[in-house]
């Protein structure tokens, strides 16, 4: 571990100014992943500034049935929330899908969503990757592929030596829920305050895969706000994962579902584990609204969302498992929302 | 024959004595040993498959606050013995395989230690590595031996025209994956040279033999043994991973010598286990069985291909178990290696075994449905009256009365032939064998002393958490004739007398012999009214050892697997194990052997898999968040039963070893049952969603 400057400012804004003002500067807030990454050398900042105790630990109602969530609100303390069992079960079951109780004691509301990929090759510093080490190439291209992504991958062949080659997912459950969920990311920067929808926090490689957000440096989340859904919407996480317990996704789906008549009025859906940033299925709710809430239809939207995927070869035959194994999820999610199934 | 300890202490289900102190945490472990004023080592690892290091770049390190020594391939003093590749370290400037030791820092602190090893750059003249294992090299080799001492092949009869010539055959390849230890205490020492100059060496180390390390850091170093002492009262697993000692024992003990007087400190961390302390060869193995209508064996062979280390030999004996499970006129075993530029192989728990019961017993399984039979009723009808292998009369066999113990607790027969649904889950129940010799070490003394009104047993023993500190007490006492709360035992200290390594589930069979034999010399030289200071020796080798017998432990395992019907998702609710392993000596600690071999079994079956990159020579997933073992949540109900088994051959406790037997089976049971749940046959381990997916509706 490289020695860093440890800072406990007093207020957020004091914070932001910290890290603003220091190009080597870090967030922490729970650092169930942050101090991994020290350890490992895979994070070398210069100073690290503490926001745990800075932000807001409430949840709390907001206008027009919402909620806002304090980003120093940890992830037992949401997924324990009675308001948020009951008006968002699709957050509530992807965070008591992630990670572990002692984890999930520490983890936060702001942090979770700012985890990194637990890519093999990004965290081992070790190995070339544009990622950790811009420009130095992907070791994942062709390697051990099984949990990286097969949507938004371009090209569909990526070249390994490319600089803004990466095939890393990102790891949040969470965050899936609430790219589903049109959450709002409240932020405040150097430059102030500002609100960022949730499907917009992340982003994909483009040409420069070390950044997985689109935060500027300094800006620090705040608060995430919840919007209502439509009455009678249902919602509700499954998360495929290799063992029981305790795995990041292979593959998730994230959806809210409102049937009208056997008709499907209002529907999002986001999938995990399969993309650089939480995948929002516009072409399968696209492919859903208005069509009747049938198995048949949810194939028809599943295949649409999927046709532009790009299996990844590599290791123990890469990952086009999971194309199949997305569809069936996705299609069964979709079932088990649907009333009278 | 032996007359057996009669049991009074031993059968009896006293607590774990060190338990206490575990759960306390005042149990201290290897690198916790409180020394004054430690310093701590870092290791430099090569990051090339193969090639020369040209050069490294320490001015960084030895520059930098509390930095007290480095010591490179270059700067280190050469060793007394470069005999072994592995422990030849920093030796030469030979790369053979990624993640070798090539440095180590000395620091104040584990921190600065580990930074200044960071800042150290190595360059390389970079070689081609070659670290693919596959069935079609041409340039694989049949070892002299395989592990164990076991011959390399054995054929009887003529495996290929009973194949051509037979109503029923199965040929077919299965796959083990690689495979590492991973205990969880990792690999740890604090090393000390006497500030003397004399050369003695005091070594705490975290193994599963401190008389076999001793015996090996004494050879590298070139010291008399009585210059080293080895401590070791507490191991927090080792799964055959100590049970020889690795590079980092010697690295520690170099870096150490360049600080006469100070103790240092060395713990590997998980990422380094991964290309430092051993690891399971992945196996291909390909089967041949033919069989006759009524499901009677013609002919069973295997062909075993494996890696090895180009540097250091280890070839596991996978194919051991078929020369002697059942019964059948032709056989053959082979075993073939591929010498690659990868890090060195060595023992896991049930090496041979553990694999080797992966291929047979999946291709019975595959067998009796090719013959509409049932897979207990096919082992069952090839029953050998004697060991195949050996000609000998079996010490005790059991596997049938446990395959039909098994298939009673278990309700086997509510196995219908096909897939069977519950809501969103296909459910199948599957069956196999396992199987483990009984050995006993040859060397292994004990010292019985009367001390202060009680008797003390001596003996230089390993306890990886399985119970030696409980169950030589209890065999002390029988030997003795007296209660079991009147004997103490010390353990895991070269100071004590010479015992054999804690591996091949012979710990309690050798030492507990050893204490036997101690305990009668005691009471034959000083009757039942020692006086305090009386003192007597016993040796495994006095002990009666029967050489007309083939003795192994049996066992049959049955699982219940859940595969999901949307997502192919495998989960085990119920695994159930009936074992004749001879007389249980402490039910509550055996329970843990066997439920623990099970569990291990069991992520082998669904999850472990060191994922080998080609390309860098590394294991991609080299830490515990992407190597998967079994969690709680994978682990549903399971259940150790056995027999009560009196074998008058193997030893004066009747005690066969438990520690590996409950690993052997289970995976081929797990695949027999996903493949009874669903139809997909899976013959590469680990059996994933993604294999069992394109065979669902």
């Amino acid at each position: 571990m490289k020695p860093f400057t440890y800072a406990r400012p007093t207020s957020v804004a004091e914070a932001v100014r910290d890290v603003a003002a220091e190009p080597g500067a870090v967030f922490l807030a729970g650092g169930t992943n942050l101090v991994d990454q020290l350890k490992l050398g895979v994070a070398r900042p210069d100073l690290v500034v503490d926001v745990r105790r800075l932000t807001s630990r409430e949840i709390t109602d907001s206008d027009g049935g919402g909620l806002r969530l304090g980003a120093a609100t940890t992830n037992s303390e949401v997924a324990a929330d009675r308001r948020v069992r009951e008006r968002y079960p699709v957050l509530a079951q992807a965070l008591l899908a992630g990670a572990t109780g002692q984890l999930r004691n520490q983890a936060t509301t702001g942090g979770n969503p700012l985890q990194r990929t637990r890519c093999v090759y990004f965290q081992d510093v070790t190995t070339p990757c544009n990622k950790r080490d811009p420009g130095s190439g992907c070791s994942a291209v062709g390697g051990y592929t099984r949990y990286h992504a097969v949507l938004g991958v371009e090209p569909v062949q990526p070249d390994p030596d490319a600089p803004g080659t990466c095939i890393a997912t990102h790891p949040s459950d969470m965050a899936v829920a609430l790219a589903a969920l049109d959450a709002q990311v409240q932020v405040l920067g150097p430059d102030g305050a500002r609100t960022v929808p949730f499907p917009d926090l992340h982003r994909l490689p483009g040409d420069d895969p070390s950044r997985d957000t689109v935060l500027a440096h300094g800006e620090l989340i705040t608060a995430i706000d919840l919007p209502a859904l439509p009455p009678g919407t249902r919602s509700g996480y499954r998360k495929v994962r290799d063992r029981a317990s305790y795995a990041f996704a292979l593959v998730s789906v994230a959806a809210t579902l409102d049937v009208a008549d056997g008709v499907v009025d209002d529907v999002r859906i986001a999938l995990g584990g399969v993309a650089h940033k939480p995948w929002r299925a516009a072409r399968a709710e696209e492919a859903l609204r208005g069509r009747p809430a049938t198995v048949g239809s949810f194939r028809l939207a599943a295949e649409a969302e999927l046709v532009d995927a790009a299996p990844q070869p590599g290791i123990d035959d890469g990952n086009g498992f999971k194309v199949p194994l997305l569809a069936r999820t996705l299609v069964a999610t979709l079932r088990d929302l649907t009333p009278g199934d | 024959m032996t007359d057996l300890l009669e049991p009074r202490a031993m059968g009896q289900s006293l607590v774990r004595r060190d338990g206490e102190a575990k759960v306390r945490g005042t149990a201290t472990y290897a690198y916790e040993t409180p020394v004054p004023a430690p310093a701590y080592a870092h290791p430099v690892q090569a990051t090339v498959a193969r090639g020369r290091v040209t050069g490294m770049d320490t001015a960084a390190a030895e520059t930098m606050d509390g930095v007290l020594v480095v010591l490179t391939p270059f700067t280190a003093e050469r060793l007394a013995s470069t005999e072994d590749w592995e422990y030849a370290v920093l030796q030469t400037d030979e790369v053979a395989f990624r993640g070798q030791l090539v440095g180590v820092v000395v620091a104040e602190t584990s921190e600065v230690a580990r930074q200044a090893a960071d800042t150290v750059r190595v360059t390389y003249d970079e070689q081609s590595h070659d670290a693919v294992l596959s069935a079609d090299r041409d340039d694989l080799y049949a070892p002299e031996q395989v592990n164990a001492g076991h011959p390399t092949d054995t054929a009887e009869g003529d495996v290929a025209a009973a194949m051509a010539t037979a109503e029923v055959r199965l040929e077919q390849t299965y796959e083990t994956a690689m495979y590492h230890n991973n205990p969880l205490e990792p690999h740890a020492t604090t090393a000390l040279w006497d500030a003397a100059g004399d050369g003695f060496l005091t070594l705490w180390d975290s193994t599963q033999g401190v008389h076999p390390a001793r015996a090996a850091v004494s050879e590298v170093f070139g010291l008399d043994e009585e210059q080293v002492r080895v401590v070791c009262p507490y191991v927090g697993g080792g799964f055959g991973s100590k049970g020889t000692p690795h590079a980092n024992l010697v690295l520690v003990t170099l870096a150490a010598r360049a600080l006469p007087g100070r103790a240092v400190k060395l713990a590997l961390t998980r990422q380094q286990m991964f290309s430092l302390a051993g690891y399971r060869t992945p196996t291909i193995q390909q089967v041949h069985l033919a069989a006759d209508r009524t499901g009677r064996l013609r002919a069973i062979a295997i062909d075993v291909v494996e890696q090895t280390s180009r540097v250091k030999e280890f070839a596991e004996q996978t194919g051991v178990p078929t020369r002697m499970m059942y019964a059948a006129p032709n056989r053959r075993t082979t075993h073939r290696l591929a010498a690659l530029d990868v890090p060195i192989p060595s023992w896991m728990r049930a090496p041979g075994e553990c694999p080797g019961m992966f291929g047979p017993e999946v291709a019975l399984d595959e067998l009796a449905e090719t013959l509409g039979m049932d897979p207990v009723q096919l082992r069952i009808v090839n029953e050998p009256e004697v060991d195949p292998d050996s000609g000998k009369p079996w010490s005790s066999r059991h596997l049938v009365e446990c395959l039909r113990e098994g298939a009673e607790r278990f309700g086997w027969d509510s196995r219908g032939p096909g897939r069977r649904r519950e809501g969103h889950w296909f459910v199948g129940y599957g069956v196999a064998s396992s199987v483990y010799p009984t050995m006993r070490q040859a060397t292994s003394t004990a010292t019985v002393r009367f001390e202060d009104g009680r008797y003390v047993a001596e003996i230089g023993a390993a306890d990886l958490g399985t119970g030696a500190w409980t169950v030589l007490p209890q065999i002390a006492a029988d030997a003795l004739g007296v209660d079991v709360g009147d004997v103490d035992v010390r353990i895991g200290d070269t100071r004590y007398p010479t015992a054999s390594v804690a591996g091949g589930s012979s710990g309690t069979n050798t030492w507990g012999s050893a204490v036997v034999q101690a305990a009668r010399e005691f009471r034959g030289k000083f009757g039942n009214d020692p006086r305090d200071g009386d003192e007597a020796t016993g040796n495994v080798d006095q002990a009666a050892m029967d050489e007309d017998h083939a003795a192994y432990a049996f066992g049959a395992q049955f699982v219940e697997a859940r595969v999901h019907a949307d997502t192919g998702e495998i989960r085990v609710p119920r695994l159930s194990g009936v074992f004749a392993a001879g007389r249980i000596i402490n039910p509550r600690t055996a329970r843990s052997q066997f439920i623990g071999g099970m569990t291990m079994g069991l992520s082998m079956a669904l999850h472990e898999n060191s994922v080998w990159d080609p390309r860098m020579g590394q294991v991609a997933n080299h830490d515990l968040a992407e190597y998967h073992i079994a969690v709680n949540a994978d682990v549903g109900d399971v259940q150790a039963h056995w027999l009560d088994e009196h074998d008058p051959y193997v030893n004066v406790m009747g005690s066969k070893g438990i520690g590996e037997i409950g690993i052997t089976g289970t995976a081929a049971a797990v695949v027999n049952a996903v493949h009874h749940a669903t139809g997909v046959r899976v013959r590469s381990l680990p059996v994933t969603l993604d294999k069992v997916l394109p065979g669902l509706p």
